[in-house]
């Protein structure tokens, strides 16, 4: 039998933009005057021109089946103009250059069940990662974490309660690809992973797993006259580094895989330059399908945040403002000795000042 | 609609209530609801070995090696650990797909790409995954070959995975906000698009990400997340419209005004004057966005628009996370010769880190490793103060070639000047 024809692909790269941009998008690139935000979840944005751009911005569930992509279509052009965008945190926005449609359009997507909100000083949509519906490392589900944790910021997504806007991500293993967040909830693995030594040998690439070691904790060994890979028990972070390019070692575990929270992350050069996120509790069960526990701590920081925080100071800018031994207090945290820094250039974490509140 | 015997989900029943919406009631949609045999199975299966992780706090799926005809990457690989538990969903494939800068569509090729990913896929995508690729999630061996030949037909190719240069990501910018000081679109284009071969064919010691923010609010984490972040900005006095602003400090009070806009400014730059007139010490503006984001009516950036390019961004693997280092402090972007500069630059790094960096390395670790100066001396870029935060506080550093040093910056200096 003759191989079959295959076909050459088209090397078209990423596509051109223009060609799905609402028209009035098109006309005004690069003229846009100012914007106002009308209520939560809904701009309007007007060009040097005088021309207006209505935004509605809907939470969605990111795993989207056909039906719900079909129906948030329908509703586009029912009540928007036919064009959308989905943002960075998987939300989707439809757009309309005619004000009478913006209130319909909300109602509709209400009525429908879908979320509008996550503009300004609101709690946007938790940007997630994988999970264990389709990743091969996680050591937790995202989805899941999500639906459970938007349900009961629900509210803080609607409405405009909090002091700047509030970015949340979480990551379902410790190479954190959820990225930066004003909170973050990753995993945090306690134990060093569990080896199958009779599979290392064939699975492994043994130089590359030992030089993925964050910390130099692997070396090539024999096991039952097998070669194999041995850990260092004493000295591995539990990173778990060396689970994607050698499976045998098992990371996680039902009971020892944990989530951790950190807060303060936050990319925006406005005001202060970008900062990276702090770790403020760990220890947290992962336990699916609600995840409470987790929830319960981000709830916490929240509220003491909305409590504390000044107009338009982000977590890490509040922070700063009132030290870290006020916020270990006011949440209620316990603070410990992992919450010490003591990777590389670490003494820039550490407090070299009289600076103390009392 | 099948008959099917469904799998029991106990766990994944409780993510169907509550106000957000329900990934699982989707899924199960399609299981139930949809009218393909093929989609009511494959979702069972796939409620079933979640429910069946739910229950066990364990992952089960293995990656593998499998690619379109043509390219070494796009497609994650997805096989079932527990495939003779649930034999539907045992291969379950991740397309990756490169979306429009600033994720741009329409109904009706939405409703298309639903259309084929339906007649070959699950049914279930996400637009869009922290790649900024939209995810078709769920294809088996036999189907996404015939999905990706139909969708590239119509104009979608596939993004990247694997060690190479990766689907860029740009903010919604110039299209729609009044920040922004760049054409994402065109930056993010002609980046992304001169490597498409990179992008395809994995080669690179690892991942390498080009992603663009049209101001420094940076609403893409390009800093904190690009191994090649593009951010706009501008380099005269920003506008302010004195009408607007004394119309906002009406409104709002002194009081409000100072506690929230003049005294916010991170370079302590602003004050109010005697008439509520808005006073800008323009050479000490660090473009740090707070007063144009509190009243974008009244403030604005400047006309001369360009970006900044810093390099090395990252997450935790390996030696920790990482921010983006200024690499270019102002660069112009209006004529095609300043478009073949930013790419250029970018063809420069990538080659010089393709053939320094080591295994598994980012641009960022490879920085930190050599050190920044070796960096821009393996890419032809002049050291400048921009890039740092503070000079170096150790004494331990050979300073031999100082006068020659101090040379070059003159002569540079007395270039600039001469140019301008
Ligand atoms: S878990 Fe991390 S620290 Fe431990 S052996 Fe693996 S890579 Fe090294
Ligand atoms: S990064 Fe700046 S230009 Fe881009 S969307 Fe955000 S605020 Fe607007």
């Amino acid at each position: 039998m003759s191989k079959p024809q295959m076909r050459e692909p088209i090397e078209s790269g990423c596509p051109d933009g223009f060609q799905y941009m609402h028209p009035t998008m098109r006309r005004n690139f690069g003229m846009w005057d100012y914007h106002e935000d009308t209520q939560p979840g809904v701009m309007v944005h007007v060009a040097k021109n005088g021309d207006k751009l209505y935004t509605v911005k809907a939470g969605t569930q990111r795993i989207l089946d056909v039906f719900t992509l079909r129906d948030l279509m329908d509703i586009a052009d029912e009540y928007a103009d036919g064009h959308v965008r989905f943002t960075i945190r998987s939300n989707i926005e439809f757009y309309t250059d005619h004000e009478e449609k913006v209130q319909p359009l909300v109602d509709a997507l209400k009525d429908k069940g879908y979320a509008v909100g996550g503009t300004r000083n609101s709690v946007a949509s938790i940007s997630h990662t994988q999970g264990w519906l389709h990743c091969d490392i996680p050591g937790t589900d995202a989805s899941g974490v999500v639906k459970s944790m938007m349900d009961e910021l629900y509210d803080e997504f609607t409405n405009w309660n909090m002091p700047n806007r509030v970015h949340i991500t979480t990551s379902c293993c410790q190479i954190n690809c959820g990225g930066q967040g004003d909170i973050a909830i990753n995993v945090q693995h306690t134990k060093p992973p569990k080896i199958d030594h009779s599979l290392v040998g064939n699975v492994c690439e043994r130089p590359s797993v030992v030089a993925r070691c964050p910390v130099a904790a692997i070396r090539p060994a024999m096991v039952d006259g097998k070669p194999s890979l041995e850990v260092d028990e004493k000295k591995c972070i539990c990173c778990g580094a060396c689970y994607p390019p050698c499976p045998p070692m098992q990371i996680n575990d039902h009971e020892f895989t944990q989530l951790a929270i950190w807060i303060g992350g936050n990319h925006s050069n406005a005001r202060g330059k970008p900062t990276f996120q702090r770790l403020v509790a760990a220890g947290i069960p992962n336990n699916p399908p609600r995840w409470p526990e987790a929830t319960a701590v981000v709830k916490k920081i929240l509220e003491s945040y909305k409590e504390g925080a000044r107009d338009w100071e982000r977590i890490n800018e509040w922070v700063e403002r009132i030290g870290w031994p006020r916020f270990f207090e006011v949440t209620g945290l316990p603070f410990t000795k992992y919450h010490i820094d003591n990777w590389r250039g670490a003494r820039a974490n550490l407090n070299s000042s009289t600076h103390i509140r009392f | 609609m099948a008959d099917i015997k469904k799998y029991p989900t106990p766990m994944l029943d409780v993510l169907e209530d509550g106000p957000w919406p329900s990934f699982i009631s989707g899924i199960k949609n399609l299981r139930d609801n949809h009218p393909d045999e093929r989609i009511n199975n494959v979702t069972n299966g796939l409620l079933g070995q979640l429910e069946h992780s739910y229950e066990t706090k364990m992952g089960y799926w293995k990656g593998g090696t499998i690619s379109v005809f043509g390219y070494g990457g796009g497609i994650i690989p997805r096989f079932s650990e527990v495939g003779d538990k649930f034999p539907e969903s045992r291969e379950f494939h991740t397309l990756r797909v490169q979306p429009t800068p600033g994720n741009y569509y329409t109904t009706d090729m939405m409703r298309k790409l639903a259309d084929s990913w339906e007649k070959w896929g699950s049914g279930l995508q996400t637009f869009h995954g922290q790649t900024g690729n939209i995810m078709f999630i769920g294809a088996d061996n036999d189907s996404f070959q015939h999905f990706f030949d139909e969708i590239n037909d119509y104009g979608w190719d596939l993004g990247g995975a694997g060690p190479c240069v990766r689907t860029a990501m740009s903010c919604v910018g110039a299209a729609r906000c009044e920040q922004s000081c760049a054409n994402e679109h065109a930056v993010h284009r002609h980046l992304v698009n001169n490597f498409t071969d990179d992008v395809h064919r994995p080669a690179l010691p690892y991942k390498f990400k080009f992603k663009v923010s049209g101001c420094p609010n940076d609403c893409q984490n390009a800093i904190e997340r690009a191994d090649f972040a593009v951010i706009g900005t501008w380099r005269d006095h920003k506008k302010i419209n004195q009408d607007h602003w004394k119309a906002f400090v009406a409104d709002k009070g002194v009081e409000y005004v100072m506690d929230n806009v003049i005294s916010r400014c991170h370079s302590k730059s602003l004050s109010l004057g005697e008439d509520n007139s808005l006073i800008a010490d323009e050479s000490n503006c660090v473009r740090s966005m707070h007063c144009m984001n509190v009243v974008p009516k009244a403030i604005s950036p400047g006309d001369d628009k360009g970006v900044t390019i810093l390099c090395g961004g990252k997450r935790t693997l390996k030696i920790g996370d990482l921010m983006g280092t200024v690499l270019v402090p102002f660069m112009k972007l209006e004529t095609a010769e300043d478009y073949e500069q930013i790419v250029e630059l970018a063809e420069e790094i990538i080659d010089f880190w393709a053939e320094n960096g080591l295994e598994h390395e980012r641009t960022g670790e490879m920085i930190e490793r050599i050190g920044l100066v070796n960096f821009l001396e393996g890419i032809g870029v002049d050291p400048d103060p921009n890039m740092i935060a503070q000079p170096r506080n150790v004494s331990y550093v050979r300073t031999d070639g100082w006068d020659e040093a101090a040379e070059e910056w003159f002569n540079r200096k007395r270039e600039e000047k001469a140019a301008s």
